[in-house]
C-alpha cells in the first residue's frame, strides 16, 4: 500500500522536503501530484528520521507546497524498454515525444545500471572504422570503447559526431549496429542537425533519441544519460547489437549536478562542482564495455565542451581520467580550415593498441602511427622554430619535417565531413606522406615492414 | 545485538542502538546484509560507511554488529585470484550471480572448500612460536605458499606442536595443535584473518639494499626503486600512468605482485587478467598471472569499498612478505582512493581541509607507505622479506601542487614524474628526466658496481650530464637557431637526441623492446657512449659534423633495443666494431 504524504516543507530550487515519513528508501522515486499541474517526479536524496530530502527531475515551477502531494512508489526510476524504441524520439526522461504511441514495453529496467563484474568484462579489440583518417590511423576506436570528444565553443563536433554516427562500421562482421543519441541541454538547432543528419541517411531507423534541450529542466539532464545509456545496455545485451552512444554535451550534465548539490549545501570541489563529481561521471562512461558471452557492445562516444579550451577544467580533466583516451579539436586548426579539426598530438586512444595489426587492420599499422606521430610533432616544433627565426634557421632535415607537418595536416586529418576512407585508404596515405622523409629518419617502423612497404627500389 | 537505521544519505548510514559497537567495527545493513564499517560513535549512535549501494535501505531498517574490524582472510587460494575491495572473490561472485555485481551476496573471500596438498616443514614435539613456518603448499606453479603460525596466536613462551592431519585439508580444517608452556592448547588452520587498518607485526624493520629490477631503463638507470622502497608516479591523463603501473607489475622481479586498481577502468583490470595469463616471467619462466594477485574496485564500483581496497592490498602484501617474499604492491590510483576520503568526510560534515580534503589525508596516505619496507620477519629461521609500493597519483589538471601529491611527495622516496609533452610526442614512458628522482640511487651505487659493471654509475652521470646539457643548449636553439652553436655542441645535442630516442624511450608493446635486462641496459648505454667519444675524437680529427650525423653506425645504435634476446652480444660487438671503423675512417 503507498502512502501519499502531504507534509511538503519545503520547496528550494530542485529540493523539496518532505516530513513525517515512514519507511522511505534511500533513491526511491516519487510522484508529486497537485490539482489541475502536471505530474512531477523526484527521487529520494536522504533521509533523516522521518524527513526526506527528494530531488526534483522536473522543474519546480507552479508548485504549491499546501496542495501537493508526495508518493514514494518504493522502486527507482525505471525506463520501459524494448526494441520498438528504434526510430523513436523521447524526452529526457524517457516519454515518447515524437507523436508515436507509447512504447509496449519488454520490461522496465532501472536506469541506474548495476557495476558490471570486471571480471565479466571482455576486452575491447575490435577495430570500428569511422572513416576518419586522424581517428581510424592515429587514434583507433574499438567496440566498447569510451572515447570522448574534447571540444569548445564555435567548433564543429557536432559534424564529426555525425559523420562518425554516420561512417562507423565494424570489418569483417555483419553485426547489427544501432545509434542512441542523448541531447544534454543543447539548442534546438544543434538537436535539429543530428535529427535531420541521421534522416537523410537513413539512419534514423537504427536511432533512439533521448531530448533534453536547453530550455528543459536542468535537472532532468542527470536523468537523461543514464535514460540512453539503459536503452543502449538493453539493445546490446539483449537483441545482440553494436551499439553506438553519442552523448552531448556532459559539460552540461556537469552544471546540473552542480546545482543540485549547491542546493544540498554539500561542500563543493573544485570550481564549486561536488566533490564526488568523479564518482558520479564515472557511473556512466563505466557502462561502456562488452561482456563475455554476448554478442553486442556499448561504444560511447560523450561529448563535452572545455570552458576557454581549458583540458584541466574540472570536466575535461575527470572525463580524461575516467575514458580511454580523448579526441580533441583545435580552434587554430578550425580557423586554417583542416576540417575536421583534430589536433592528433594530445588526441589518444587508449586501446588502440589491442585493435590494430594483424588480422585486425594492417601488421605495419602501429608503427606506422608511431612514425607519423613523431614526425609531426618533430616538424611543428620545427615549423614553430622558423616562425621565430624564419626558414633559413633550418636544417635541411627539419625543413623537410616542417613540409611534412603542413602536408599531414592538410591530407591526413583535413579530409573533410563527407570523406569516408577505409582503414587500407588511410594507412597508404600515410607511406605516401612518409616517404616524403628521408628514409633513414623512419626509426620508429621495423626494418622488415619499412621493406616490405617503402623497398629501396623506389 | 542490534540497532536502527535513523539516517541514510548516499554511501553513508547512520544508526541508533550501537553503543556496544568498536570504532571500525564490520556491521550488516538490513536484511540485505549489506556490509559496513563504523566510522564514528556518539552517545549510541554510529555513522556507518556502507560497501556496497544503499538503494532501497531506509529509516527503520536493521543494523546488525559483528564485533570484528574490517578484516581479509590469509591463506592458500589467494594468487591468480581477482577480489574486490573488501577481498570477496569477482570470479566467484560472477558464478553465482552473473555478469553484475549485485548487492549482499553471500560468498567467503577464500574458497573453504577446496582440498591443498601440503607439506609438513615441523615436525611433532617441535618448539614453535608466532612466524615460524611449518608448513609448505604449491599454490601456484611459482609461489610456495608458506603456512605459518599466526601473530594472533599470542603465547610469547611458545609452544610444542602436533600434527592433527597431514597431506590435504581444507583452509578451515585444523591441521596442528600447540600446547603452550602455560597448557593451553590452541588449533591451527592454514586460513589466518588479519584486520585490514592494522600492520601485521614483523621482528625489525632495516634499511633497503637492493633495486628491485623493472627492466625499464629509464627507471633502473635513472631514478631506481629499491625492494621495500616506495615511489609515486604522478602524471595528467593520458600521461601514461597506468601502461608504467602494468610495466612494472610484468617485468619487476619481485616474488608476488599485487595490483590494486583503486577506482580506474573496468577495462584495465580487465586487460590484466587477460594479458597476464599469456606473459612469461623471465625470472620464474611461468605465467606472470602465477605470482599475481588482483584488487579491483572500479570506478563504478561502490565508493567506499574503494577507500578500504588499498589496506585489503597491502595486507595481503604483509602477509606474503612474512613468508619471506618479496612483494610489489600497485596502487592506483591513489587520488581515487583519496577522493574516496573526501566524499565520505564530507557526508559525515567534518570541516575541511585543502580543496575539500578532510584534514587527516596527509597522515593517512603516510600511514599507508610506511606500511612498505624491508623487515626481518617474526619466526626463528631469520626471513627477509619486503614491501616496495608503487603509487600512482591522478593530479587534477597535472597541477602537482594539490594536497594528495604533496602528501605523497612528503613520504616517498622515488618520484617518476610524467609529463604530459613527452606523451604527446609519445615518447614512452613519459618519465621528465630533469623532474623525477630517486634518493635511493647513492644507497644501491655499490650493488650496480658489484652485479652489472664497475662503469655503470660513471656512464649515468656522464648520460645524465648530456640531458641536462641539451636543456639549456636547447634554449639557445630556441633564440637563434641551430647554426649558432658549435660544432662540439652539435654533438653533445646529437649525443643527447640518442639518449632520449635510443636508451630512455621504451616500447612497452614491442615484444624486444618491453623488458630490457641489466646487461642490455649496459650495453645499449655503451655503445651510445662510445659512439659519443669517438665522434668527439673524430672531430678532433676534423671530421666534419655533418658527416658525423650521417653516419650508418647511428641507426645502428638506434635499432639496437630491437634486438632479440639471443643476437645482443653479437650485435653488441657489431655496433662497437662499426663505430670505431666508421668515426676512424672519417677522421683521418
Amino acid at each position: 500500500m503507498l502512502k501519499e504524504y502531504r507534509t511538503i516543507k519545503e520547496v528550494v530550487g530542485p529540493l523539496m522536503l518532505v516530513e513525517g515519513v515512514e519507511g522511505v528508501k534511500y533513491d526511491e522515486l516519487v510522484e508529486i501530484q497537485q490539482p489541475g499541474a502536471r505530474m512531477k517526479h523526484g527521487k529520494v536524496l536522504t533521509i533523516n528520521e522521518d524527513k526526506a530530502v527528494v530531488q526534483l527531475f522536473e522543474g519546480s515551477q507552479g508548485l504549491q507546497i499546501a496542495n501537493a502531494s508526495a508518493k514514494f512508489l518504493g522502486k527507482s526510476l525505471d525506463l520501459a524498454v524494448s526494441e520498438d524504441m528504434l526510430g523513436r524520439v523521447f524526452n529526457g526522461l524517457g516519454t515518447p515525444i515524437d507523436g508515436g504511441p507509447e512504447i509496449i514495453p519488454d520490461k522496465r529496467v532501472d536506469i541506474n545500471g548495476v557495476a558490471i563484474n570486471p571480471a565479466a568484462r571482455d576486452y575491447p579489440s575490435e577495430f570500428i572504422q569511422t572513416g576518419v583518417s586522424a581517428i581510424d590511423g592515429l587514434n583507433t576506436l574499438v567496440r566498447g570503447q569510451k572515447l570522448p570528444i574534447f571540444s569548445a565553443s564555435g567548433l564543429p563536433h557536432a559534424e564529426l559526431a555525425a559523420q562518425i554516427a554516420r561512417q562507423a562500421k565494424v570489418l569483417k562482421s555483419e553485426d547489427k549496429f544501432a545509434v542512441v543519441f542523448a541531447a544534454i541541454g543543447i539548442t534546438f538547432e544543434e538537436a535539429n542537425f543530428f535529427t535531420e543528419s541521421f534522416k537523410s541517411t537513413g539512419a534514423i531507423d537504427r536511432t533512439v533519441m533521448f531530448m533534453n534541450l536547453a530550455n528543459d529542466p536542468a535537472v532532468e539532464r542527470i536523468a537523461t544519460p543514464r535514460m540512453a545509456l539503459t536503452a543502449a545496455e538493453y539493445l546490446a545485451y539483449e537483441k545482440d547489437m553494436q551499439v553506438l552512444v553519442i552523448m552531448t554535451d556532459l559539460t552540461n550534465y556537469a552544471e546540473a549536478l552542480r546545482e543540485v548539490s549547491a542546493a544540498r549545501k554539500e561542500v563543493p570541489g573544485r570550481r564549486g562542482y561536488p566533490g564526488y563529481l568523479y564518482t558520479d561521471l564515472a557511473t556512466i562512461y563505466e557502462r561502456a564495455g562488452r561482456i563475455k558471452g554476448r554478442k553486442g557492445s556499448v561504444t560511447q562516444i560523450p561529448i563535452l565542451t572545455m570552458p576557454e579550451e581549458d583540458k584541466t577544467h574540472p570536466v575535461p580533466d575527470l572525463t580524461g581520467y575516467i575514458t580511454e583516451g580523448q579526441i580533441i579539436l583545435d580552434t587554430e586548426l578550425n580557423r586554417r580550415g583542416v576540417m575536421p579539426p583534430i589536433n592528433v598530438l594530445p588526441s589518444l586512444s587508449r586501446l588502440k593498441d589491442k585493435g590494430i595489426g594483424r588480422d585486425k587492420t594492417r601488421e605495419d599499422h602501429a608503427d606506422v602511427l608511431n612514425q607519423l606521430f613523431a614526425a609531426y610533432a618533430r616538424g611543428k616544433d620545427a615549423r614553430e622554430l622558423a616562425v621565430i627565426l624564419g626558414d633559413a634557421a633550418l636544417s635541411k632535415t627539419d625543413k623537410i619535417f616542417a613540409a611534412f607537418a603542413e602536408r599531414f595536416e592538410n591530407e591526413y586529418v583535413g579530409q573533410g565531413f563527407e570523406t569516408d576512407r577505409t582503414v587500407m585508404e588511410t594507412l597508404e596515405l600515410g607511406w605516401t606522406l612518409l616517404k616524403t622523409l628521408p628514409r633513414t629518419e623512419l626509426k620508429r617502423i621495423r626494418q622488415a615492414y619499412l621493406d616490405k612497404y617503402w623497398p629501396i627500389e623506389e | 545485538m542490534q540497532g536502527r537505521i535513523v539516517k541514510v544519505s548516499g554511501p553513508l548510514i547512520v544508526a541508533e542502538g550501537m553503543k556496544d559497537s568498536k570504532i571500525y567495527d564490520v556491521v550488516r545493513v538490513s536484511e540485505s546484509k549489506l556490509i559496513g564499517e563504523i566510522i564514528e560513535l556518539r552517545g549510541d549512535m554510529a555513522s556507518i560507511q556502507v560497501y556496497e549501494e544503499t538503494a532501497g535501505i531506509g529509516t527503520g531498517d536493521a543494523v546488525y554488529a559483528t564485533g570484528q574490524p574490517l578484516s581479509v582472510e590469509l591463506g592458500p587460494g589467494i594468487i591468480e585470484n581477482i577480489f574486490d575491495g573488501i577481498q570477496r572473490p569477482l570470479t566467484k561472485i560472477r558464478e553465482l550471480v552473473g555478469d553484475r555485481i549485485e548487492r549482499g551476496t553471500e560468498v567467503t573471500n577464500l574458497d573453504h572448500e577446496k582440498v591443498w596438498q601440503f607439506e609438513t616443514v615441523a615436525k611433532d614435539g617441535d618448539r614453535v612460536n608466532a612466524g615460524d613456518i611449518i608448513a609448505t603448499v604449491q599454490e601456484t606453479e611459482a609461489v610456495e605458499h608458506r603456512i605459518m603460525i599466526p601473530p594472533t596466536i599470542e603465547f610469547e613462551e611458545g609452544g610444542i606442536l602436533t600434527w592433527v592431519k597431514t597431506g590435504s585439508a581444507k583452509i578451515v580444517d585444523t591441521i596442528a595443535k600447540i600446547k603452550t608452556d602455560s597448557g593451553k592448547e590452541l588449533e591451527v588452520q592454514m586460513l589466518q584473518r588479519w584486520p585490514v587498518r592494522i600492520g601485521r607485526p614483523f621482528a625489525s624493520k632495516m634499511p633497503p639494499r637492493e633495486p628491485l629490477i623493472t627492466g625499464q631503463r629509464s627507471i633502473d638507470t635513472f631514478f631506481p626503486i629499491v625492494k621495500g622502497g616506495t615511489s609515486a608516479v604522478p602524471g595528467p591523463f593520458g600521461s601514461g600512468k597506468t601502461v608504467v603501473q602494468h610495466q612494472l607489475a610484468k617485468w619487476a622481479d619481485a616474488d608476488i605482485i599485487i595490483y590494486v586498481g583503486c577506482g580506474e577502468r573496468g577495462n584495465e583490470m580487465t586487460d590484466v587478467l587477460m594479458e597476464f595469463p599469456e606473459l612469461v616471467d623471465p625470472k620464474t619462466g611461468y605465467a606472470l598471472m602465477k605470482r599475481t594477485v588482483l584488487i579491483a574496485n572500479t570506478s563504478d564500483m561502490p565508493v567506499a569499498a574503494r577507500e578500504a581496497s588499498i589496506y585489503t592490498g597491502i595486507t595481503i602484501g604483509e602477509y606474503f612478505r612474512d613468508m619471506g617474499y618479496k612483494v610489489a604492491i600497485m596502487s592506483d590510483s591513489t587520488s581515487r582512493w583519496a577522493e574516496a576520503l573526501r566524499e565520505m568526510s564530507g557526508r559525515l560534515e567534518e570541516m575541511p581541509g585543502e580543496e575539500g580534503y578532510p584534514a587527516y589525508l596527509g597522515s593517512r596516505i603516510s600511514a599507508f607507505y610506511e606500511r612498505a619496507g624491508y623487515v626481518r620477519t617474526l619466526g626463528k629461521d631469520d626471513r627477509f622479506g619486503s614491501i616496495t609500493a608503487v603509487g600512482a597519483v591522478s593530479p587534477p589538471g597535472g597541477d602537482l601542487s594539490e594536497p594528495v601529491t604533496q602528501g605523497t611527495l612528503r613520504i616517498v622516496k622515488v618520484f617518476w614524474s610524467l609529463s604530459s609533452a613527452l606523451a604527446y610526442k609519445r615518447h614512452f614512458p613519459a618519465i621528465d628526466w630533469l623532474k623525477s628522482y630517486s634518493l635511493y640511487a647513492d644507497s644501491i651505487k655499490d650493488w650496480y658496481t658489484d652485479n652489472v659493471s664497475t662503469e655503470w654509475t660513471e656512464h649515468k652521470t656522464e648520460a645524465m650530464g648530456l640531458l641536462q646539457d641539451e636543456a639549456s643548449l636547447q634554449e639557445i636553439v630556441q633564440l637563434v637557431g641551430m647554426d649558432a652553436l658549435s660544432d662540439k655542441d652539435k654533438l653533445k645535442m646529437l649525443a643527447a637526441q640518442s639518449v632520449r630516442e635510443d636508451y630512455l624511450h621504451q616500447d612497452a608493446f614491442n615484444e624486444f623492446d618491453s623488458y630490457a635486462s641489466l646487461e642490455k641496459q649496459n650495453m645499449m648505454m655503451t655503445v651510445i657512449l662510445d659512439f659519443y667519444h669517438a665522434a668527439q675524437q673524430a672531430l678532433a680529427d676534423g671530421m666534419e659534423y655533418d658527416d658525423i650525423e650521417s653516419l650508418d653506425v647511428r641507426e645502428m645504435i638506434a635499432r639496437f633495443r630491437y634486438t632479440p634476446t639471443d643476437e645482443l652480444k653479437s650485435q653488441y660487438e657489431a655496433i662497437k666494431k662499426a663505430i670505431d671503423d666508421q668515426c676512424q675512417a672519417g677522421g683521418r
